[in-house]
């Protein structure tokens, strides 16, 4: 028995050691490797930033860090701006998504227990759908002959083509599209939950409807709708393909300028200080999120 | 539906269901409905026929694309459900405390930080092995390594959520009878989480196949997926032919998410903690 139990504490060992080796390889290592970059010099050559440690007549490898990169990405309006309107697109589009999801979460909070499952599904179903096809999709419908604008024209509502493509408003759409079900599942989570007989007495005490939505059920279910718009403004800050397909040239946002750099500018460095930016904002917002998480688990 | 949305409420309750469902599906399905348009101006209707489904078959480009994206999603979705399974009874058995959470943000990390940054961290990444150790090489290697390490996080979180419904009796049940801790884990373990291991292996497959960020850092010369191929391509305008690839993929891609779905609903009936 002692030499089963043995074996099997070997085995978990292995498990937890292998499991463990793979996670700081391939993602605490990458993430310093980053950090490491973003305080290089540029350079040209392969790999195009000097090395961060030189061995050279000292004992001691030299450190030859510097913060140049963060500098340059404080000081660029460039940067700058990106920072700030990635900020605005993500926090206006996870509003606009919470005011369409929140009556969706509702409805279906309030539906049967068979009708919840199916129109459940078919909020999560799309999200499992191609990312990339359903942002390309909204390209041929906003496009100026696109469906929307001959739509419009055919009704003679308009006689000129609208521009929606490739404008912010288009960028907003496509985040609002494509994270919708991010911001139902956290709301209908807690409007599930929720004791009905608490609203259903606060009607009967006389109170009508709308009145025991706004005291009753609108703030317990708060912190439902915090996590969802947390879960929106997470993933659109650092956004790329949407503001690249959807977005117009002045649509500056992080992931997007990250990707310029990276690619085009050939900027290492200046990729990797952004990328280091990126990654503290999204790490604070996430601290917020498990709280908000906590939060609605904690309530009634 | 009984009792309940009678009068005005139900009214606006329905529109806004009808609004939000509209919403998510109509540009989907009229992106398909417009993949059978014959004409080559993507928004005028001419009439129905498969020409662009027959196009995209004679596209060799296309098609060698396609199948890449296949083998390397099917490896990269077989290592992710292997380390998902392995960090999920990690994660149930780790003491000390801390030591779990440490465990728990690593191999959770993937799902909240952005595609840009999994994929310049990664490519930093093989490109400092390159430089010591001469491996990996970038290309196929490389996209399935990133795309196993995201897909983990996917599979932990699904494997973990039925391990942890589990009943633990049926474990000690098993080693009382005398088996042996691998032959229980095997014989009574396994059997109970695999809807979760196989709807775990399906999450990972179709991330992996969506993929064009990451890859697009990571990849070498010579290994273009679909999405890559698709992605340089949309971003040139809209194609015909990208609309009918778009529908076989969005059809496929929602029968092994149902699949998916309903096995891990039927999964939910066995083997659960009283």
């Amino acid at each position: 028995m002692s030499m089963m139990a043995g074996a099997g504490r070997g085995l978990r060992r292995v498990i937890l050691g292998a499991t463990t080796a793979w996670l700081l390889a391939f993602t605490l290592l990458p993430v310093l490797i980053v950090v490491a970059v973003s305080l290089s010099e540029p350079r040209l050559g392969a790999p195009p930033f000097t090395p961060l440690f030189e061995w050279g007549a000292g004992f001691w490898p030299v450190f030859n860090g510097t913060i140049a990169s963060y500098l340059t990405v404080a000081s660029d309006s460039l940067y700058v701006a990106a920072f700030v309107s990635s900020l605005r697109i993500a926090a206006t589009s996870a509003m606009i998504t919470l005011v369409i999801a929140y009556p969706m979460a509702y409805a279906i909070a309030r539906a049967s227990d068979r009708a919840r499952f199916v129109l459940l599904m078919l909020v999560i179903l799309p999200f499992w759908t191609s990312f990339l096809i359903r942002t390309y999709a909204w390209t041929g419908l906003l496009n100026t002959n696109g469906l929307i604008n001959n739509t419009l024209i055919n009704l003679g509502v308009i006689s000129q083509p609208l521009t929606l493509l490739h404008t912010e408003f288009a960028v907003h759409l496509g985040i609002v599209y494509s994270y919708l079900p991010f911001m139902v599942l956290p709301i209908y989570a807690v409007l599930e939950r929720m004791d009905w007989l608490l609203i259903e007495a606060a009607q009967d005490l006389g109170s009508r409807p709308y009145r025991a939505f706004f005291r009753v059920t609108l703030p317990l279910s708060l912190p439902g709708a915090f996590a969802g718009w947390l879960l929106v403004f997470i993933p659109a800050l650092g956004e790329f393909i949407i503001p690249d397909l959807l977005g117009g040239p002045d649509t500056l946002m992080l992931g997007r300028v990250l990707w310029t750099e990276f690619f085009n500018n050939r900027d290492w460095p200046v990729a990797s200080a952004l990328a280091v930016v990126l990654l503290l904002v999204v790490l604070l917002s996430a601290l917020l999120l498990v709280k908000a998480l906590q939060r609605r688990d904690a309530a009634p | 539906m009984t009792g309940f949305m009678t009068g005005r409420r139900s009214v606006t309750l329905l529109s806004a269901l009808a609004f939000g469902y509209a919403f998510l599906y109509l540009p989907i399905v009229i992106l398909i409905i417009y993949s059978f348009n014959d004409s080559r101006l993507v928004t005028v209707w001419s009439h129905a026929s498969l020409r662009w489904y027959a196009a995209l078959l004679e596209n060799q480009q296309m098609l060698d694309a396609a199948w890449l994206s296949l083998r390397i999603a099917a490896v990269s979705a077989t290592v992710s459900v292997a380390l998902g399974t392995a960090a999920a009874f990690a994660l149930q058995r780790l003491k000390p405390f801390f030591a779990q959470r440490g465990y728990e943000a690593l191999a959770l990390m993937p799902l909240i930080v952005p595609e840009v940054l999994i994929g310049l961290s990664m490519l930093l990444l093989f490109v400092v092995l390159g430089e010591t150790i001469g491996w990996p090489q970038r290309g196929a290697t490389t996209i399935a390594l990133a795309h196993a390490s995201f897909g983990m996080a996917y599979a932990t979180v699904v494997i973990r959520a039925r391990l942890t419904q589990l009943d633990p009796a049926l474990d000690e049940a098993a080693a009382i009878l005398g088996a042996t801790p691998w032959r229980t884990f095997r014989r009574v373990t396994l059997p109970l989480l695999a809807p979760a291991i196989v709807a775990g292996w399906l999450l990972s497959f179709t991330l992996s196949l969506d993929d064009v960020v990451v890859a697009s850092f990571v990849t070498g010369p010579g290994a273009s997926t679909l999405p890559i191929v698709v992605f340089s391509s949309v971003r040139l305008g809209v194609s015909p032919q990208i609309n009918a690839l778009a529908t076989v993929i969005v059809v496929l891609v929602a029968v092994l998410i149902l699949t998916a779905t309903l096995m891990t609903r039927s999964g939910q009936r066995g083997g659960r903690r009283a």
